[in-house]
């Protein structure tokens, strides 16, 4: 119940895109096209996962022993912009075709806030535990992993929502001024309006 | 070479605003115009963060290899941003818990890293930090303006203070802060647009006098 919990919540109910509003840069910038925004996602969900995975022991087993938990914005920026180098690196090597598809958007996932606002979320444990429903006590490093690959899938999900959108808006006669960034948001505000319903649940 | 502060000082705040025409640093506008107080707090946290990192990356642009600049400039803003974190925490609990997962995220704002990496790290210090002021005010007025239009919509008051009862939920939902923020990029472009076309037709019209002058 607990895990079907943190997927609704984590896809759903708090969508990292709509309705916390991380990670607007790539939603925006990569969702021209269909097949590029779910490149976009996968990785980013990829990051996020092993983000989730390597920092949360960081913060619980070593920064909060040793009393330098104001250290951690310090920390995570370090641990997602290697772990970033390091994928590319790892996939230039072991899988070309992987680093074909996704390469191109790795280096831009470091300045995701998507993935730092992740490795704070759930470091946050009070928050963390009221978003899923579980005592704060209770959480440990699974929920912190559970968390992270459905946010990203999360993000995912509403970044080939909108990519579907602006393909069909791009053929559409448009406003001068409303062109580009604008239109893309009052299309992400319908959106975020479908994504309401979810919060009524 | 002489620094043109009046240059730099319009540029920031209207020629290439950072949030209305450059689109730069977007989740903190989005997640946090709910209020216009917000939006001075947020902004105040930023332009402090733009004017030191500039400082610190313009004094330091000789000495970092190119190389590693990138990594360097980060560790530059999310020092500062610690620092603001923390000072916040002390003496200002109640914006510290209004801005709340906002304000670590600062350290990934598109804005500080492309002020860094495009003005401060080529420019003296002083026209640094006017940059980082003046790019900073910019942000601020924006996310204040945003905050005040989806405030007195969404919930009927300002900066806190009640108004009316009358209240549209939409602007005060995550839906309404699309919404707000696509129609205000929209009426920038409209009026920028408007202005450089009279500028243009006004200088078109210079350009015909003196031509029969002659």
């Amino acid at each position: 119940m607990e895990y079907l919990m943190i997927v609704v919540s984590a896809m759903f109910i708090n969508n990292f895109v709509v309705v916390q509003f991380l990670g607007i840069c790539p939603f925006l910038g990569v969702s021209k096209d269909f097949k590029s925004a779910l490149g976009m996602g996968l990785a980013v969900t990829f990051v996020m996962t092993l983000t989730c995975l390597i920092t949360y022991p960081i913060y619980t087993f070593l920064l909060v022993p040793l009393g330098i938990e104001y250290l951690e914005i310090i920390v995570f920026i370090f641990v997602i912009a290697s772990l970033v180098q390091m994928i590319e690196m790892a996939l230039k090597k072991f899988s070309p075709t992987l680093y074909n598809a996704m390469g191109i958007y790795l280096p831009l996932i470091t300045t995701n806030c998507a993935v730092l606002g992740v490795a704070e979320l759930v470091i946050d444990s009070a928050q963390i535990a009221s978003l899923i429903n579980i005592s704060a006590s209770s959480m440990n490093l699974g929920f912190a992993v559970l968390y992270g690959i459905f946010a990203g899938l999360g993000f995912t999900l509403s970044i080939v929502l909108m990519s579907g959108m602006r393909e069909k808006i791009a053929r559409l006669p448009i406003a001068k001024s409303l062109k580009g960034f604008p239109i893309a948001m009052i299309s992400a505000s319908f959106i975020a309006m479908a994504f309401y319903v979810f919060a009524l649940i | 070479m002489k620094t043109d502060f009046k240059k730099i000082a319009t540029d920031g705040i209207i020629t290439n605003n950072p949030t209305l025409k450059l689109v730069l640093g977007t989740c903190p506008t989005l997640a946090l115009t709910t209020m216009a107080m917000n939006g001075i707090g947020m902004g105040a946290a930023v332009t402090f963060v733009l004017i030191c990192s500039n400082i610190l990356v313009s004094l330091l642009r000789k000495v970092i290899p190119s190389k590693v600049r990138i990594p360097a400039f980060v560790l530059i803003i999310a020092t500062f941003v610690t620092i603001v974190r923390l000072l916040l925490d002390k003496f200002l609990p109640d914006i510290y818990e209004s801005l709340g997962l906002y304000l670590p995220l600062i350290v990934v704002n598109c804005i500080i890293l492309a002020r860094a990496e495009s003005f401060a790290s080529k420019n003296g210090v002083l026209a640094s930090a006017a940059d980082g002021l003046f790019m900073g005010l910019g942000f601020t007025i924006a996310l204040t303006l945003m905050g005040a239009v989806r405030e007195v919509l969404g919930s009927g008051a300002l900066f806190g203070i009640k108004l009316w009862d009358f209240q549209i939920g939409f602007f005060a939902q995550s839906s309404g802060a699309f919404f707000t923020y696509g129609v205000f990029i929209a009426l920038f472009a409209f009026a920028s647009n408007l202005i450089a076309n009279k500028r243009r037709k006004l200088s078109a019209k210079q350009v015909d006098n003196t031509k029969e002058v002659q």
